[in-house]
Parts: structure tokens; sequence; C-alpha cells
């Protein structure tokens, strides 16, 4: 040991003593500085782009560059500050919009509900799994992310397509080809296998810290296992259910590939009207109108969905 | 562990000099819409590295070039955006003297060109083409009959006719000016109409057969179309083509045509123009002239078959390209191609959102 130590170098004293102490001349303690960091991200790479993005949609459409028209001008020596509401009240008015935030929220809703279904057996049975079993699962749960995102997507439809995979299979017992591409039930498929893995994750780690000796004695209290789940299992996993369900609704409220690439030109979702009125009618002002909107959409089912979760926490207090 | 991470960061600082004097061009161009070796051609001869990157619509190019420092140095876009995009500053002017191969331009092209481009002044033609239709024959046949007509807009248009095709799969461009000048010319209105009358017409029309149409997609039927996936496509002629020749060449049986209907179509140009903030400038004219050089037109042209802008090429190009009607219309069906002219914005506003209608049912 000694004479390894007598090798390395002499440990340096407090490497960041310089940067600590002219820190410390302005002001800041290390302390601030922690804090300072992650709240500096946050202001530059999302209240600032937020801002610039609510600026945007105080606009009107002008064809020229940039595409919408300034805010402030400064004529004769006074400057105007002119905020255009035309864009919110066009979300109102016009029932596009309105269905595509509904049509969103249901198609994110019911791929939830699917997600939780056919994710809390596969959690359950993960939970109950022993090792070195469990890890294998557990990694082939996440393995997925390990191709592109955009890539699952494609194989997807390569599954879906007429001459696809599913329907060259029901070809061998004569059953004529199913046209699946391009409707709802594909986006339904597309978001389900997307988010499964953030279903079952949370829904694993809830569920393995299940004291098993609960459910005995659910069962030494005379009662049948579905009575067991019911009342002792699924109450406790409530925390992961919410926090699973949350991880798959928000952002397929917004999903736009899936359906873009799945979905028929009748799968009205809000990230696909989003797209098409950036890039396909250059209406910066209106997207940027409908993303403010959409931002307030989710927020709210997540605000309820916390919650829900702080008060599923306090009763367990 | 300290001293390689120096070497690393000093070799950083010293590449970066040395890549800024590389030179590169920065192209935007349509997908699926050069021959496969012309840009090796052109960085071996001129030294210049190319960043070559593609889109599938014009409504995207036009997003792009509004929202600023695109960082493109050439870009394609077709002639009716293109007139509204100079309107709006968004070209520099060519510097004539750096493209000596102007010379090789067809006259005629250049002055149907003109209408977008006053003189000609931002952009040069690279291809030409038309919007038509592209069907699986066997499927077509089967289902409208042997010695149905199939050089009419009817396959698209006429509810009865496209609710026959419905279950092998129709597609349509995701362009709305093409699709409704499409649809007025139909009706026997004008195709840059921009009456609000003229437009619900459309719309209705569209609407009567929105039922039987799969999905509005620019560039999937590509694809879609050479694997049997869809029967019926309205598309670009040349993407029909390379639909055509991905089907003989994967040798399912499946028989890909193209064909400009009776009722005529429109007739587009696609023109190399530079974004006014393009950042070099010199390799950009570097490159168009390239392009207009008749041997590299003809390749290209042999390659994706859509018709050169390039006169002089002509004689370069396969005589089973320019013997093709579909390609190189002949007389009699020139004479039924419209040209299809930029819409004002407040038109545009109206046209999107009929669109929209049509597209998703809102």
């Amino acid at each position: 040991m000694s004479t390894l130590d007598a090798d390395l170098p002499p440990p340096r004293q407090r490497p960041w003593s310089l940067i600590e102490r002219s820190l410390a001349g302005i002001g800041l303690s290390g302390r601030a500085l922690v804090i300072f960091a992650p709240a500096l991200w946050l202001i530059v790479f999302f209240l600032v782009p937020l801002a610039v993005v609510f600026g945007i949609s105080l606009a009107v459409k002008q064809f020229g560059r940039p595409p919408y028209t300034d805010l402030l001008t400064a004529e004769d020596g006074t400057v105007q500050l002119t905020l255009h509401l035309s864009n919110y009240i066009r979300l109102f008015t016009d029932a596009l919009y309105v269905n595509a935030y509904l049509n969103s929220i249901k198609i994110a809703a019911i791929a939830t509900a699917i997600a939780l279904l056919i994710g809390y057996p596969m959690a359950y049975f993960i939970a109950r799994t022993q090792d070195p079993w469990r890890n294998i699962l557990l990694m082939l749960v996440i393995l997925p992310f390990w191709t592109s995102f955009l890539l699952r997507v494609y194989a997807l439809a390569g599954f879906m397509r007429g001459n696809g995979v599913i329907n060259n299979f029901l070809g061998l017992f004569g059953i004529p080809p199913l046209v699946m591409m391009q409707t709802d039930f594909a986006v339904y498929v597309g978001i389900v296998y997307t988010y499964l893995p953030f279903m079952i994750l949370p829904l694993y780690t809830t569920l393995v810290k299940l004291d098993p000796a609960l459910l005995e004695a659910s069962a030494d209290l005379g009662a049948k296992p579905w009575r067991t789940f019911l009342s002792v299992t699924l109450p406790l996993s409530m925390p992961g259910i919410i926090a699973g369900s949350m991880l798959v609704f928000i952002p397929a409220i917004g999903e736009f590939v899936i359906p873009s690439l799945l979905g028929g030109p009748g799968t009205l979702m809000i990230g696909r009207v989003l797209w098409d009125e950036f890039f396909a009618n250059t209406n910066w002002p209106r997207s940027a109108a409908v993303a403010i909107a959409m931002l307030v959409v989710v927020v709210v089912p997540i605000m309820l969905m916390q919650r829900a979760q702080d008060a599923v926490v306090e009763r367990r207090k | 562990m300290r001293t390689p991470l120096a070497i690393a960061l000093a070799s950083l600082l010293a590449a970066t000099p040395a890549l800024a004097q590389d030179q590169v061009v920065n192209v935007y161009n349509w997908s699926d819409y050069i021959a496969e070796d012309t840009i090796a051609k052109f960085t071996a001869e001129t030294g210049i590295a190319v960043n070559y990157d593609v889109f599938d619509s014009n409504e995207i190019v036009e997003a792009k070039l509004l929202a600023g420092n695109s960082g493109y140095d050439v870009v394609v876009p077709s002639g009716f955006f293109l007139e509204r995009q100079i309107a709006a500053g968004l070209f520099q002017p060519l510097d004539k003297g750096k493209l000596p191969n102007l010379s090789n331009m067809d006259p005629q092209i250049m002055e149907e060109t003109a209408a977008h481009d006053p003189g000609n002044e931002h952009a040069v033609d690279y291809m030409w083409g038309t919007t038509g239709l592209g069907y699986n024959v066997a499927a077509v046949t089967e289902r409208l009959g042997a010695d149905a007509d199939l050089a009419t807009w009817d396959l698209l248009f006429d509810p009865e006719t496209v609710s026959k095709l419905a279950d092998c799969g129709v597609a349509v461009l995701d362009a709305p000016a093409e699709v409704y000048a499409a649809a007025l010319n139909y009706l026997g209105l004008d195709p840059n109409s921009e009456s609000e009358e003229d437009l619900a017409a459309a719309e209705e029309l569209l609407l009567s057969v929105r039922p039987h149409i799969r999905y509005f997609h620019s560039s999937q039927y590509i694809d879609d179309l050479g694997n049997g996936e869809i029967c019926l496509a309205m598309g670009y002629s040349g993407d029909v083509f390379i639909a055509q020749a991905a089907a003989a060449e994967a040798g399912q049986g499946v028989e890909i045509a193209y064909t400009i209907p009776a009722e005529g179509a429109l007739k587009w140009f696609d023109m190399f123009a530079i974004p006014a903030d393009a950042p070099n400038v010199d390799n950009a004219h570097a490159f168009i002239n390239f392009m207009l050089r008749p041997d590299i037109a003809a390749a290209n042209t042999n390659y994706v078959y859509y018709a050169s802008g390039n006169g002089a090429a002509l004689e370069l190009i396969d005589d089973e390209v320019k013997n093709d009607p579909a390609i190189y219309p002949p007389a009699e069906v020139a004479a039924n191609l419209y040209p299809l002219n930029a819409h004002t914005p407040e038109y545009d506003e109206l046209l999107t959102r009929s669109w929209t209608r049509v597209k998703t049912g809102q």
C-alpha cells in the first residue's frame, strides 16, 4: 500500500478553490451555483423559447421573412405594440382545432387504457419472477429502445401493409387482405407498442416492492385471489398505474410521427394540425397558438394526475 | 489521461480552419431527382464537396426559406412557388457571367419559365414534367374492364369510377395547389382561378371522391405503386416512372403506367435558384453551371425520366426517353397542358383551409 501511495502524485488541495474564491467575490456560494445551473438551463432552454413562441402567437402571418408581423413597430418616434388575438379566437371558432384536441385526447386515453391492460399483467409477471429471469425480462422490455423509434414505426408498417407479414400469413388460409394501414387501428397499435415500456417500468417498480406477506395475510383471512388483487395489490400499485399512465398519455396527445406514418388522412391529431400549419401553410403565428393551447391542454391533466398521485401518497402515510 | 485529451482538443482546433477552407455547396433538391454519379463527378471535377438534402413538397421548401438561414446554396422549387418567393426577396439574382452553360438552355422553355421569373433573372430550369395519373394496369383493367378509357381524370374525379378502385388503394399528392388545379380543369374551369365559387366547386368535387382515397402524400405512392400496395395515384410523371422501373425490377408481374389525361394536366418547371442568404454563392453558381452541361443534364434525364430544360442535351438523351410521349409529350398532348401561376397569400389561406377540410373531413 505505502509503496503504491508513494508513486502517486500528492493530492492537490481543493482544485476549485480559486474559482470558489472568485465566485464568492461576486456573492455566489457553491450552493447557489448548484441551484443556479439547472435554473439557468430551464430559463434558457424552456422559458425563453416558450416566450418566443407565445410572442409569435400574438402576431399574424405575412408572406416574407420572417413569415409573421412584428409585435413592436417604430413609427415617427413612437413605438407601437400590436398584439393580435385572432389566432386564439380562431382556435375556438374553427371546429378543426377543437376537434383535433378532443380527438387527440380520445386517442391518447384509449391507447393509455390498452397499454395499461397489456402492461399490468406483464409488469406483475416480471415482478413475480425470480432472478436471473427477472433481469432478462426487464432487459427485453428496454431492448426496443436500442433501435430508432422511427425505424420501429416503419417496421410496424411492414407488418400491417396490404402485402405485409400479417396479411401474407392470413393469405395462407385464404383470408382476403385486411386494410390496416392508414386507419385509426394502426395508430393505436403504433402508440401502444411504442409507449408500452413506459407503462411497464413504473408498474414494475411499485409491484416489485409489494410485500408478499400482505398477500399471504389476505389469503389467511379468507380472501380469494381476485379479492386480494382488488383490495391489496391494485390499491398498492396505484402510484405505478398513475405514473405509467401519465408517461403514456402525455406524449401520446402530441404524437406526430405515428399518426402521420400509420394513420389515415382522417386521423385528426393536434400534432399533425400543428405540423400542417407550420410547414404546409407557413402560418407560424397560428401554429404557435396551437402549441400554446396544447401546452394548456396537456398541463391540466398532468396537474390532475399529480394531485391524484399526491393523494395516494398522502393516504399511505 | 490529460495528455491525449489535450492533443485531441488541439487537433480539433487545428482542424477547424482547415474545414472552413474546404469548398462545399449545400443543395436542397427533390427526392429521387438526380443520377447516381452526378454529385461524385461534380466533386471530382471541382473539388467542391456537396451536402445533398432532399424534400418532397414545395411547401416545405417555402417554410425553410421563409424561416431564413436555411444554409442552402441551391434549392429547386417549382415555378409556381418560385414566383412568389422571388417577389418576397428570398432569392438573389443569378450572376449570368458565372453560368456560361446557360447558352445550352432550350429557348422555348426559357420563354415559358420567364412567366414565373421575368427575364429569367433569378432561376433556371432543371427539369420539367407533368402531374398526371399513375396506375397499376392489371388491377385497374380488372376493375374497370379491359376496354375502359384510362387516359382520363374520371379515374380519380368520377365518384363511380374511383369507388371501384377504392379497394386496391387510391393515393393523391399532398399538394393543394396542384390538386385543385386538376379539379378545376376537370370541371371545365380555369385551373388558375382564384374565385371563391370555383374553389367551392373544386372542394365539392374532391369531397365527393374523398371516401375512396386512402391517403394524401407526395412521395409514399412511389413505393406503394411499385409493390402493388395501391393501384392509382395522382403523381409526378417521373416519380411514376420510378415506380414503374421498381415494379419491373421486382419481377412480381406488377405493371405500372403513367398517363397525361386527355382533359389536360399541369406542366411544371423545377428551377435552380440561390437563396438570398446562401453562404457559398460562388459554389452555388459552379454547381448550377455544372448541372447545365449537356452531358450532365442528359445523364440526369436518362436516369430520372423527367424532361430536361436543356436544349443542347436533347441529342444525348436516350431515344426511349426522348420518344416517350409521357415524358416529351407530342404537340397534340402538349396543347392540353396548362401552366400554374403563383397564388396570392390571401387565396392560399382559403386554399389550405379547404384542403384541410378535404383531407380530414373537418
